[in-house]
């Protein structure tokens, strides 16, 4: 059964290495085919009856791609028409070097059942290994197993059907390639007539990525851009300092202008300025690029201009007026400011992902290459071929880049997928988790494979390692609507007079076991995201709304975390245990503060939340008195219509005692915990630290202070705290608010990070020399580890080496920190997005607001009833602008006659500016205080008429 | 591109065995007519060659010597061209000494010293080419040169390692298995009697995979020694053969 084969490998690494290595052939791989009698394999993968219909092969066939075509088709081939595909393992390997994402494409679809692809070990199969031949380069002898092991299946499969019609067709799109096997007796077409050739699918067509034959027949011959180095010659320039390597950031505001950030240390400049699409060279947002720095007298300052492409969809056009827009921005005189310029040298990696955008339809009406605008800015148009753009104009799409090459304005792309139509809720909901990063696709049967069979229940031996507490009366107190329940509390007095509270938490780490596919799967979703009207769930369903959701009468495992306090809410003593508990009420807060302010209920759970709310206010009092920040920022709820989904009323969320009831509980069982896991593993604890901001950062809060006569410390989180106490104007209570929603933007964001890599635990926002996040395991991956931390620190389970590796840990924590921004952002351009909704269906609206903030153009808005904020531009493109004279030491904007302060009290108009349906906005403008030729008249009265129903 | 592959969907492994395949091994008792006993062993890409003197009588100083069994001397070296990168390897460096004393020690437990006392049985291993596994590569050849040297044992003593990769026991590591990271175990196991002559290992591993990647090495081990029994036989065809002549 065993063929023993040596063969010789040279690899670099450092130097040249000899590496040998054994390769068994072996003759018990079979062919994965249900047709197949001879072949001993349980569970054939490859139908009988493949069917995919076909003007080419009207018979049924497999589908064997080379790697080529599996590299850039792979949107067609996971589309669920292709089925009974042979995947080879020199193709898989080859695509596993190449390029990652693609590599977990093609796993995740041969583990689908449905699409019948089945991965033929070719490599190590007596029959199909070949040995490379003297001269022959890896990828054509990689081609010719290829071919080999097409061969093979075509003999195999006619002599187990008798000569019958099974057949396997080759798809490679090399000529050389596609000759050779024509010669040996092989089916092979190109990608691209095969797909032509299927019948009633002409969408596919379109997702066919451009081959590089095809683009030279689109393109004129003209260079447009200089030539991108070898790879050889960039690193070894990057070695000798002639290159700097670094991530190119295109600017959102100007197409012409973008910087590289140098990741390297110890490197002076760590900041590469470049302007015009020639120093540009085809880099993309977010490439890897190599950067040539030029002589100093060449360094200019950033312009401040703002630039988009908005030139028609012409091919020449354009291509004049690209330089003519970089001079005049050097004659500024900004020399104190001057930055290090350069241009693009090569490209080390591309980072392209598919981009969500829209169609700019050609003019010609027959033409098939449209030019596509990517919502994101910061991404150059793409040119496409489709020939259903009269489809697809006015719809959100996604499209990926394949090149682009030196003569070609724009680089070439191909669709990917329609997502709708532009401004609807779904689609534009689908566009921003695409463009924020957010792992959204429903979960993949891999990862579903490890949930726990249902029906599921306590067993016997959870019994006896839990601590029982089903007799305890806890209860959650939670947003109306919440079904993720990850938090119960409880509290009940002890017979020694103490009390005892409980905080108990959903044992997720039960549920997701290290290392399988779910975990991986939310270790990389990292957080659960919140969008208005919708979740994106870190866990799949079944546990994030059932097994680990702390129901109302149900019996849960919980970890649980117990302190016993005296009346001072000073802790005794605290206990942690995984339980076993069983929720006796799910209240909203409403609910809760109802219960604790009717003085006629008096069960146990109103006895046990009026005890906690005592001493949540103790903790709370002591915890300020230390110096913990209470910070202000205007969040919104919206009222959904139950039917339509869109949003009908919009209210700034509103804070009950309970809330801080909650919050206050959760916020002692993260410190404890956090210490607990410090001491048991001082180097891979995963803890949460919030910087101390830098001075400078309060600049804005201290002379907005100063301008209404206040002084605001800021030398300590207990200083600042006081002094925001202590700052109040009369008949101004909305002053103290808008203070604090200043400080907050003057913070630092809170990361997570490994105690082994990292000196400075300390959290400034709540005053807290540690702290972690342990409470909500069902919607953040940390509170998964920390879980798991906890566990093996007070026995209840076991380590692994990753959870122990601080390495591992901080590369974790930094995903985590990224999914965690990106989920933020998602979320404020949910809010945004429904706030357009909500606007788009008010009509104009006339609202009083605050000045928040004071630019040289433009005054800054915050209107507090609907915590929405905009600006007011002063200055127009079609409008000659007003005098303006921005002081900055104020700050204040003195427009005409009149200074603007912040803080003060204004009136706008507030209507949607739908202009660019891409990009629609709140647009402001400005009511009272009158000036001349800046403000507008105050509106009908026809939107007035709606008003009365959002004063209520 | 992240490391190798160790284990692909389909149950390969780099080389294209399943899991519990052990590598190719070949081997051939008295290689060298001057010794008492010699062999050489392949196992894959990894190659030993062992050598036994003795018994005879202890050498060097007498207090070294026992009453009431023999002394076990076991040396073991490698040869400069056995890796990728050519490299002298002197005389009892650490890795070196400390593989000596781990076959001394798998050896004490199989020889049956007790016949011999106030004597020296020496050992001496040689690896030839590495390839992963030279500690059971050398046990295995050492038992090979201690059955052709007629020394009394209690059983064959075969060694073989097993690794944990993706939740399963690999057995017999390759090189790149091994320094591919992941845990590795080498096993020492008188076959018939089903006793541990050695059990090294010095990465981590949960606990409760440790059964099974015992049992899996022990399997191997159990392969190996048929592998070793019919060398010996067919040995002794071949020596009664020409002995008859």
């Amino acid at each position: 059964m065993l063929k023993s084969k040596t063969f010789v490998k040279k690899t670099r690494s450092g130097g040249v290495l000899k590496i040998v290595r054994e390769h068994y052939l072996r003759d018990d791989i079979w062919c994965g085919s249900e047709v197949c009698k001879e072949c001993k394999d349980e569970a054939p993968v490859l139908q009988e009856h493949a069917c995919i219909e076909s003007d080419l092969c009207s018979y049924p066939h497999y589908l064997i791609p080379d790697t080529n075509v599996l590299l850039h088709q792979i949107d067609i081939l996971v589309d669920p028409l292709i089925r009974n595909v042979i995947i080879l393992q020199t193709v898989l390997q080859e695509v596993r070097h190449r390029s990652a994402p693609v590599y977990k494409r093609i796993k995740d679809a041969i583990h689908e059942k449905e699409k019948h692809f089945y991965t033929f070990t070719n490599e190590h199969h007596r029959e199909t290994f070949i040995e490379r031949e003297q001269g022959e380069s890896a990828n054509d002898r990689n081609d010719r197993a290829i071919r080999v092991a097409a061969k093979w299946y075509t003999d195999h499969l006619a002599k187990k059907t008798n000569g019958g019609s099974l057949k396997v067709v080759l798809l490679t799109d090399d000529r050389a390639n596609k000759e050779k096997a024509e010669q040996d007796g092989l089916i092979v077409y190109r990608c691209e007539e095969y797909i032509k050739s299927l019948i009633g699918n002409p969408e596919l067509m379109d997702r066919l990525a451009l081959q590089p034959d095809d683009q030279n027949e689109i393109t004129g011959s003209k260079l447009l851009f200089p030539e991108h180095l070898p790879l050889s010659r960039i690193q070894s320039g990057i070695k000798n300092g002639m290159y700097l390597q670094g991530t190119f950031h295109a600017n959102r505001d100007n197409y012409l202008e973008g910087k590289v950030f140098i990741n390297r240390e110890g490197e002076e400049i760590n900041e590469v300025l470049l302007q015009g699409l020639q120093n540009l060279n085809r880099a993309v947002h977010q490439d890897v690029v190599a950067v040539e720095l030029f002589p100093k007298e060449r360094w200019v300052a950033p312009s401040s201009v703002v630039l988009q492409d908005d030139s028609p969809n012409d091919e020449d056009a354009d291509e004049d007026e690209t330089e003519n827009n970089v001079n005049p921005i050097r004659s500024f005189d900004y020399s104190s400011v001057l930055k290090p310029t350069g241009r693009v040298v090569g490209v080390i990696k591309r980072n392209w992902r598919p981009f969500c955008g829209m169609l700019s339809q050609s003019m010609i009406k027959e033409a098939t290459r449209h030019l596509f605008t990517p919502a994101d800015r910061r991404i150059p148009r793409i040119r496409i071929e489709t020939r259903q753009a009269a489809n697809l104009v006015g719809q959100r799409i996604m499209v990926a880049i394949d090149g682009w090459p030196k003569n070609s304005r724009y680089p070439n792309g191909h669709f990917v997928k329609n997502l709708g139509s532009a401004g609807d809720k779904e689609t534009e909901t689908e566009v921003l988790l695409l463009e924020h990063d957010v792992p959204h696709q429903p979960f993949s049967q891999a990862v579903l494979s490890f949930l726990p069979q249902m029906p599921w229940s306590i067993t016997e031996e959870d019994l006896k390692v839990r601590a029982d507490l089903r007799h305890l009366c806890v209860c959650s107190v939670d947003p109306p609507g919440c079904t993720d329940i990850d938090d119960t509390l409880h509290c009940r007095e002890l017979e020694n007079g103490n009390l005892e509270v409980g905080v108990h938490i959903a044992d997720v780490s039960h549920f997701i076991r290290p290392g399988n596919a779910l975990d991986q799967e939310a270790a990389s979703r990292g957080t659960t995201v919140y969008l208005c009207g919708k979740r994106i769930d870190m866990v799949p369903e079944l546990l994030s709304s059932n097994l680990c959701s702390l129901r109302t009468s149900t019996l849960r495992l919980a970890f649980s975390c117990i302190w016993e306090m005296n009346h001072n809410a000073e802790i005794i003593k605290a206990h942690f245990t995984k339980s076993i508990i069983n929720s006796k009420a799910s209240l909203t807060y409403a609910e809760a503060q109802m219960r604790i302010d009717d003085s006629n209920m008096n069960d146990d759970i109103t006895k046990s939340l009026r005890g906690l709310n005592r001493l949540a206010k103790i903790l709370k009092s002591r915890r300020i008195a230390k110096g913990a920040l209470t910070l202000s920022s205007p969040e919104v709820r919206f009222h959904i219509d139950s039917e339509t989904h869109d949003p009908i009323d919009m209210q700034s969320k509103e804070l009950k005692e309970t809330n801080s009831m909650v919050e206050e509980f959760m916020l002692l069982a993260n410190i404890s915990v956090a210490q607990k896991i410090y001491d048991e593993f001082s180097e891979c604890a995963l803890l949460r630290k919030h910087p101390s901001p830098p001075p400078s950062n309060y600049d804005i809060l201290i002379k907005a202070a100063k301008s209404r006569d206040l002084n605001i410390l800021t030398d300590s989180a207990k200083a600042l705290a006081d002094s925001l106490n202590n700052a109040t104007v009369e008949n101004f209570p909305y002053f103290n608010t808008l203070l604090r929603i200043l400080a907050t933007r003057c913070m630092m964001q809170a990361v997570y990070f490994c105690s082994g890599m990292d000196s400075d635990f300390h959290h400034y926002g709540l005053a807290s020399p540690i702290y972690t996040h342990f409470t909500s395991p069902i919607r953040r991956y940390a509170d998964i580890i920390v879980h798991r931390l906890l566990a093996v620190a007070i026995n209840a389970d076991s380590t692994y080496p990753d959870l122990m590796d601080k390495h591992k840990q901080t590369a974790l924590c930094n995903n985590l920190n990224y999914r965690h921004k990106m989920a933020q952002y998602a979320q404020r351009a949910s809010v945004a997005f429904h706030t357009q909704l909500f606007f788009k269906n008010k009509g104009i609206i006339n609202e009083e607001g605050f000045i928040l903030f004071v630019r040289k153009n433009a005054i800054i808005i915050l209107i507090p009833k609907f915590g929405l904020e905009g600006a007011v531009f002063f200055d127009h493109k079609d409008k000659p602008s007003p005098r303006l004279s921005f002081d900055s030491e104020g700050p204040t904007l003195k427009v005409e006659e009149h200074t603007f302060r912040m803080f003060d009290k204004v009136k706008v108009t507030i209507s949607l500016d739908a202009s660019n349906i891409q990009h629609q906005r709140i647009r402001m403008a400005l009511v009272e205080p009158v000036i001349p030729g800046v403000s507008v008249p105050v509106p009908e009265s026809e939107p007035e008429a709606k008003k009365p129903k959002l004063d209520c | 591109m992240a490391g190798l592959e160790l284990l692909s969907d389909q149950g390969y492994r780099l080389d294209g065995r399943k899991a519990s395949e052990l590598r190719k091994v070949q081997a051939r008792m008295s290689v060298f007519a001057q010794a008492d006993g010699s062999a050489y062993l392949e196992q894959g890409n990894t190659k030993a060659l062992a050598v036994v003197y003795g018994p005879h009588e202890t050498r060097g100083s007498r207090s070294k010597s026992l009453h009431d069994r023999a002394v076990i001397n076991c040396q073991y070296s490698m040869a400069t061209f056995s890796t990728a990168e050519r490299k002298r390897r002197p005389h009892g460096d650490r890795k070196s000494s400390e593989m000596s004393l781990h076959l001394k020690q798998t050896f004490e437990a199989a020889v049956l010293t007790e016949l011999y006392p106030r004597s020296q049985i020496d050992i001496y291993v040689k690896i030839l080419q590495a390839d992963g596994g030279n500690y059971s590569a050398c046990v295995n050849a050492a038992t090979l040169a201690l059955v052709d040297a007629g020394i009394p044992m209690r059983d064959y003593v075969c060694a073989c390692t097993a690794g944990f990769v993706e939740d399963t026991p690999l057995a017999d590591l390759c090189h790149a298995e091994e320094s591919g990271g992941g845990t590795a175990l080498a096993l020492a196991l008188l076959p018939r009697s089903g006793n541990i002559a050695l059990l090294q290992m010095d990465a981590r591993l949960h606990q409760d995979h440790l059964d099974a990647l015992i049992e899996a090495a022990m399997t191997a081990c159990k392969g190996v020694s048929k592998v070793l029994d019919g060398v010996v036989r067919q040995h002794l065809e071949e020596v009664s053969v020409l002995t008859r002549d």
